[in-house]
């Protein structure tokens, strides 16, 4: 880890001089390297942003998926150009001088097994479910089955916006408590009575995303906002600290429209 | 000569650096973590976090209490013991004193595959097989369980303790047996009677070792066991242990959070130090 610090300040203070010996003059040409750090969630979209940006102009793009809370320090503490994030930043971190830019909104899909009869609930229901004020499955019109929770690590983005958008904030009443989205799938997949949540991004086949007060997850449901399980995927900067160009360039060009189809292949919805 | 014992010194300290090596780790490894692992422990009192029952460090109101974790890692351990020290035990006398030679090869490192099997294929062995696998045998609503745990561990212990019970039976003197044989027991009597009373210590210290292992396994345990902080009341029920409890929520934590689990794996630390005392003595025992 300090390694790379050392590599990449090394490639900045390379960046410099070159600059300094090619003079103002030469604005376009941007020399450099970009580092991120943060959710893991956003691996899928940050990872496409990057290539495209990287074979576009040449400077090294780097992401190191360690999870929001251990991005935003990151940007905090100066490891890393840009943090990310897939939860709205606290007040406590925006009070020490950080700046959020929502990048793009991800809709959190709730997956019962494909078996399932169950197909639609509503955000009360999900609720219910989750804080076991309902346990079985025939209560909400499915089989006479006891309903399995299924859900995310304390600290986890996607377990964070769960709870936030369902008001359930410390009350789930979890069964099982796993640490990565495909795990959650996979258990889900295996077991007629579970419950579970993920990115809409990575649900696969295997599972069955229930429909949210009659509406699906999809990129237009989430984009005009009646798909209601949703998060935003946060851009996070100091505030008080400019951006080295290289990073600046990597910021305009990522919310900017040009991004739009690179975040749209990667299953979230632009909010540019 | 002079030359000689130049090159004599050198070599020496050469291989007194490298030694040091070993020492340096596991000293700057056991300050790091007393210095990392104090302050939570004095923020949320001592009392309160080894006998909290309570563990919700994401809460509004966090709470950082650790006695479900003590507890499932006591009993998961004492559990994956109940059930791999007699399989491994009884396997251990066969293979040394019962079985052709040919079994015995084949089957030692049939064992010693085992132990070199990652506990990831473990615990993903564990999540698709045996936690499906109990749900319809026991008929309960959900696999994942402190019995899931269990299982997996004690089949993780296995080569561990065959390993080490093997060699300890190896050892005892023939001669022991020969008189024993020629005193009118069965060979059953002398194995039981002679032979394991012989090595008893070295035995000890292998179930010794099975705990070590099984108190300090995360990954498979984690992929099995459901992970979420309850009391372990029932067999059935999710919990999560010591190591899963660290290694579950480092890669998101901050603040006190993050502290409170340096002050867990400071316990855990703990719990392997007391296990390592108890097999060194069990060791020297033997030796003597």
């Amino acid at each position: 880890m300090r390694k790379m610090k050392k590599v990449i300040g090394m490639m900045m203070v390379g960046a410099m001089t070159l600059s300094l010996l090619t003079g103002c003059g030469n604005n376009n040409k941007v020399t450099g390297s970009v580092a991120t750090d943060g959710s893991t969630s956003m691996e899928k979209v940050i990872g496409g942003l990057g290539e495209a940006f990287q074979n576009d102009t040449g400077i090294t793009f780097t992401y190191n998926p360690t999870g929001s809370g251990s991005g935003i320090k990151a940007v905090q503490e100066g490891r890393c150009d840009i943090g990310l994030s897939s939860r709205d930043l606290k007040e406590e971190e925006k009070a020490a001088g950080l700046n959020a830019t929502v990048l793009a909104y991800d809709g959190i899909a709730v997956i019962v097994n494909p078996e399932n009869p169950v197909s639609d609930l509503s955000v009360e229901m999900i609720a219910d479910i989750y804080t076991g004020e309902i346990t079985n499955w025939a209560e909400i019109g499915g089989n006479d089955a006891e309903i399995v929770l299924i859900g995310r690590e304390a600290g986890s983005g996607t377990r964070d916006g769960f709870e936030s958008i369902t008001d359930t904030e410390d009350a789930c009443q979890y069964r099982q408590e796993l640490t990565s989205t495909g795990d959650v799938i996979t258990t889900v997949s295996q077991n007629l009575g579970a419950i579970g949540y993920a990115s809409v991004a990575s649900v696969k086949e295997s599972v069955k995303a229930v429909t949210v007060d009659g509406i699906a997850p999809t990129e237009a449901t989430i984009k005009d906002g009646s798909y209601v399980v949703q998060r935003p995927f946060v851009l996070v900067t100091k505030a008080d600290k400019k951006l080295s160009d290289a990073a600046q360039k990597f910021f305009d060009y990522i919310t900017s429209s040009a991004a739009n189809e690179i975040i749209s292949a990667a299953g979230v919805v632009s909010a540019n | 000569m002079k030359k000689n014992q130049m090159l004599e010194k050198i070599i020496h300290g050469i291989f007194l650096l490298l030694g040091l090596i070993t020492v340096g780790c596991v000293l700057l490894i056991t300050v790091y973590l007393v210095i990392s692992g104090i302050p939570a422990i004095r923020e949320i009192g001592l009392i309160k976090f080894l006998f909290g029952k309570e563990w919700a460090s994401t809460a509004a109101e966090p709470a950082y209490g650790i006695l479900p974790f003590i507890l499932t890692s006591i009993y998961g351990t004492a559990g994956a013991i109940a059930i791999g020290v007699p399989i491994g035990f009884m396997t251990a006398v066969y293979l040394s004193k019962m079985a052709s030679p040919k079994v015995k090869e084949i089957m030692q490192s049939a064992v010693s595959l085992l132990a070199g099997i990652p506990s990831v294929v473990y615990g993903l062995v564990g999540m698709l097989v045996l936690v499906p696998g109990i749900r319809k045998v026991f008929h309960v609503p959900d696999g994942a369980s402190l019995l899931a745990a269990i299982i997996v561990l004690a089949i993780m212990i296995l080569p561990s303790i065959i390993k080490m019970s093997v060699t300890a039976l190896d050892a005892v003197p023939k001669e022991y047996e020969d008189a024993s044989l020629a005193l009118g027991a069965t060979p059953i009597e002398t194995y039981f009677k002679v032979s394991v009373p012989a090595a008893k210590s070295g035995i000890a210290a292998a179930v010794v070792l099975g705990v070590g292992r099984a108190i300090g396994e995360a990954m498979a345990v984690m992929m099995v066991a459901g992970n979420v902080p309850n009391m372990p009341d029932s067999l059935f029920q999710s919990v999560r242990f010591l190591t899963t409890a660290v290694s579950s929520e480092m890669s998101y934590s901050s603040g006190l959070q993050r502290q409170a689990l340096f002050s867990i794996a400071l316990v855990l630390f703990l719990f392997i130090m007391l296990i390592n005392a108890t097999l060194n003595f069990f060791l020297k025992r033997e030796k003597e």
